[in-house]
């Protein structure tokens, strides 16, 4: 919707048969299309439900290319954060144990509803997927691109993420003042202070994910003086983004004694929660967990 | 006839959400279900982590109502760290807060609800979006309406780092001062602004005089909720989207009730029922009677229409003189027929424009100073704000070191749920008669529930995978009947 008047220009060169939040087209109208009738399929979202599996699969058979569009998609997103806890307990603490129910004993909502898969998962973890367009959201000049390239039949060879290789400290605005290796004896939380303009938040103790997220966005939150959380996923060949800057935050700390470096990260906590921001489920750590279960 | 109806996906919307109609015997409705077969679980999740990321956490609920939930998670934490922001704060606040109400109603009337009677009775699927309004408005005004909410939108990005998304609001005020290059682009906005929320309300009021959609519903009673009102207000009780109390007025437009709130959970309680994942909000007086409207209901409306008659006033000249009229086009004060919701939501857009005009003439909205250090951090803190779709209450608990230990979020559409149902129900019994249900006629149905502008990704904490909305036709006994688009 952001693309603004080029929409309508687009909307005279192609087709368009499914979208939900604009046009009134329904299943049933992708469901009568012969498979691989379709010139592209664009799908946000992570997968939650087993509902959300069959819609995937739907649009996987009637589309020649996938294109997994925002983080969740891509990686699970934010929602993927519910990975670190179970369904059971997802479903607890929100009819049972939130304040001001009116009746914490009733039952679970069940009846006729599709049940929760026991985990989130991106979109190519259930379906195969041609292209990602990262961020949340992709920036909108890049949702323009790849459909400028889609109809010049300018898209690279697939599987690919359409964004920069490198990482966002190579292209960040403060890259001139990040240090090789962190100064400070102890780490700092945006809840406390504030991160001073034009300094790279990690030479301030800051917890900034730059080192091992995919440049591409804009470096849009870096210039609002807002630390990067990794919407953009990993770098290119990188398999698991937390792990990738575990070991970038590592590389900073190398030089201090333990006690010291123990001092620095206890001043950032819940570092799972923040380097698997948007990536837990795509993450090894997230396979790892499933296989213990398992 | 068919047998088997189904909607599916239900569309301009956001979220995912299905609806179910039961019909007796002859085929007529009986009852109608809104179902939302979604979970995302955020109250779960969230514990454990930083408070101070919950403002970039929980924006990401919603696609269309990040900045809601932004300024709402802002809110809990001035309250948790004990932090009032400075004035510049509140105000870059504000004004983001004015241009996303503006521009978020705008894409509601344009491209979500809007097309139900902005184009012509009888146009299909195909015409009824976006694309068909744009051929009824003509290229000048489409390009006028475009240009503008790009260039809002542009703004707000250069505000708050992302305009979806937003990451610029952190506990004691915002991460920097406005710059100049951003003030002069919205004083070049603003006039525009307010000019073409007064064209867009005429031409409101020119089609709903017309449009059959609305004469049908405003003949048909049933299409009037007897509910109470509830929104925020300023100090002289006028409709202001970051008040600080809480008004609820009765169906006859008295003061029920008014509160702090941080006190939502003396007044508020919510029902969970075996049959959708959205939990039912409801006054603890009158307390809970069902799916059901009247003055004992302890249902209740939130969002433009709910915020319209919970207040006494707009807080803008020109609001305030389009409210008038309004009231009495549509049989109010207070307004009960749920297609004045897209008027209520245009009076808010005018508003919310003469808002932006205000504060940009405002010198505290320049000061440097934008942010109250956090000295220590309390038990408890609750924000809200009102979120386009309704009022929107974030409430956190935390440990000593600010680390999170309950979270709970009230949201907009959970608020609306009831008197979604009740819309719906009643306009399917309207409208779906002799196992009849076509496509036009469910429409009908969907337009129902697309004057409140739900959204069902917040009212699930959830984000769409896939929209998907199925529309089930049941008799007395439970039996499926039909339905629309079969699978």
């Amino acid at each position: 919707m952001d693309l603004g008047l080029p929409l309508a220009e687009l909307a005279r060169r192609v087709e368009i048969l499914l979208w939900p939040v604009a046009l009134d087209f329904k299943k049933s109208d992708v469901e009568a299309l012969p498979d691989g009738d379709l010139d592209a399929a664009f799908i946000n979202g992570a997968i939650r439900l087993s509902e959300q599996e069959e819609w995937a699969h739907l649009l996987r058979r009637k589309a020649r290319i996938v294109v997994a569009v925002g983080s969740c998609a891509h990686l699970g997103g934010i929602p993927g954060l519910a990975n670190f806890r179970s369904v059971e307990s997802l479903l607890r603490t929100v009819y049972h144990a939130t304040p001001g129910l009116d009746s914490p004993s009733a039952d679970t909502p069940a009846r006729d509803l599709p049940p929760l898969l026991p985990a989130v998962r991106p979109l190519s973890q259930v379906v195969k997927v041609d292209y990602v367009l990262p961020g949340c959201p992709p920036p909108t000049d890049a949702i323009a691109g790849a459909f400028d390239a889609l109809l010049r039949g300018a898209l690279p060879p697939p599987p690919a993420v359409l964004a920069p290789s490198k990482a966002l400290c190579d292209t960040c605005p403060l890259r001139d003042t990040r240090p090789e290796r962190l100064e400070l004896r102890q780490g700092r939380r945006l809840a406390f202070e504030s991160p001073e303009m034009g300094t790279c938040f990690l030479a301030q103790g800051f917890l900034c994910l730059g080192p091992g997220t995919r440049s591409g966005c804009g470096e849009t939150c870096i210039r609002a003086n807002y630390p990067c959380r990794g919407c953009f996923g990993p770098v290119e060949g990188v398999p698991d983004q937390g792990l990738a800057l575990l070991s970038a935050l590592a590389s900073l700390l190398a030089h201090l004694p333990e006690e010291e470096a123990r001092s620095v990260a206890e001043g950032w906590p819940d570092l799972p929660g923040t380097l698997y921001r948007y990536g837990l489920p795509a993450s090894l750590l997230n396979r790892l967990g499933e296989e213990r279960e398992r | 006839m068919s047998r088997r109806i189904t909607v599916d996906p239900i569309t301009r919307l956001e979220g995912h959400g299905r609806i179910e109609i039961l019909l007796d015997d002859e085929g007529n409705a009986l009852h109608a279900l809104l179902k939302v077969p979604e979970l995302r679980g955020f109250e779960s999740f969230c514990v454990g982590r930083p408070a101070e990321e919950m403002p970039t956490i929980t924006a990401a609920v919603c696609g269309v109502c990040p900045s809601a939930h932004h300024l709402a998670s802002a809110r809990a934490l001035d309250d948790l760290f004990g932090a009032p922001p400075p004035p510049a704060a509140a105000r870059i606040r504000e004004l983001y807060y004015q241009l996303f109400l503006f521009e978020d109603h705008l894409l509601h009337f344009f491209f979500l609800g809007g097309p139900d009677f902005l184009t012509p009775p009888g146009a299909g699927p195909a015409g009824r979006n976006v694309l068909g309004v744009a051929e009824v408005l003509g290229k000048e005004t489409t390009a006028r309406l475009f240009d503008l909410r790009g260039r809002v939108r542009a703004c707000m990005s250069l505000m708050a780092g992302r305009v979806v998304h937003p990451v610029f609001a952190v506990p004691g005020g915002v991460t920097r001062p406005l710059e100049g290059e951003c003030l002069d682009r919205l004083a070049s906005l603003a006039p525009g602004m307010v000019s073409f929320a007064q064209d867009v309300l005429a031409l409101f009021l020119e089609k709903a005089r017309a449009h059959p959609l609305f004469q049908t519903l405003e003949q048909d009673v049933d299409q009037e909720l007897q509910l109470h009102s509830a929104g925020l207000v300023d100090g002289k009780d006028r409709l202001d989207f970051l008040g600080e109390t809480v008004r609820v007025v009765d169906p006859g437009g008295e003061e029920a009730l008014r509160f702090s709130p941080r006190d939502y959970l003396s007044h508020l309680a919510e029902r969970v029922e075996p049959w959708t994942y959205v939990k039912f909000p409801f006054l603890k007086r009158p307390g809970w009677k069902g799916l059901t409207d009247g003055r004992d209901s302890g249902l209740y409306r939130v969002g433009p229409l709910g915020r319209v008659n919970a207040s006494r006033a707009m807080a803008t000249p020109l609001a305030q003189q389009a409210r008038l009229l309004l009231q009495r086009e549509m049989g109010g004060p207070p307004l009960h027929r749920t297609m004045a919701y897209h008027g209520c939501r245009l009076l808010e857009v005018l508003q919310a424009a003469e808002r932006t005009q205000a504060l940009l003439d405002d010198p505290l909205l320049r000061e440097r100073e934008v942010r109250c250090r956090p000295a220590g951090v309390r038990r408890r803190g609750v924000g809200a704000v009102e979120a386009p779709r309704g009022l929107l209450i974030h409430d956190y608990e935390a440990d000593d070191r600010g680390i999170l230990t309950r979270v709970n979020l009230l949201v907009a559409t959970v608020h609306n749920a009831g008197a979604l149902h009740l819309s719906v129900e009643r306009a399917a019994r309207a409208h779906v008669k002799n196992f009849r249900g076509d496509e036009a006629l469910l429409n009908l149905v969907e337009a129902a529930f697309r004057a409140y502008d739900p959204c069902l990704a917040c009212a699930s904490h959830a984000y769409p995978g896939g929209s998907s909305i199925e529309l089930v036709l049941r008799d007395s006994a439970g039996r499926i009947r039909d339905r629309l688009g079969g699978e």
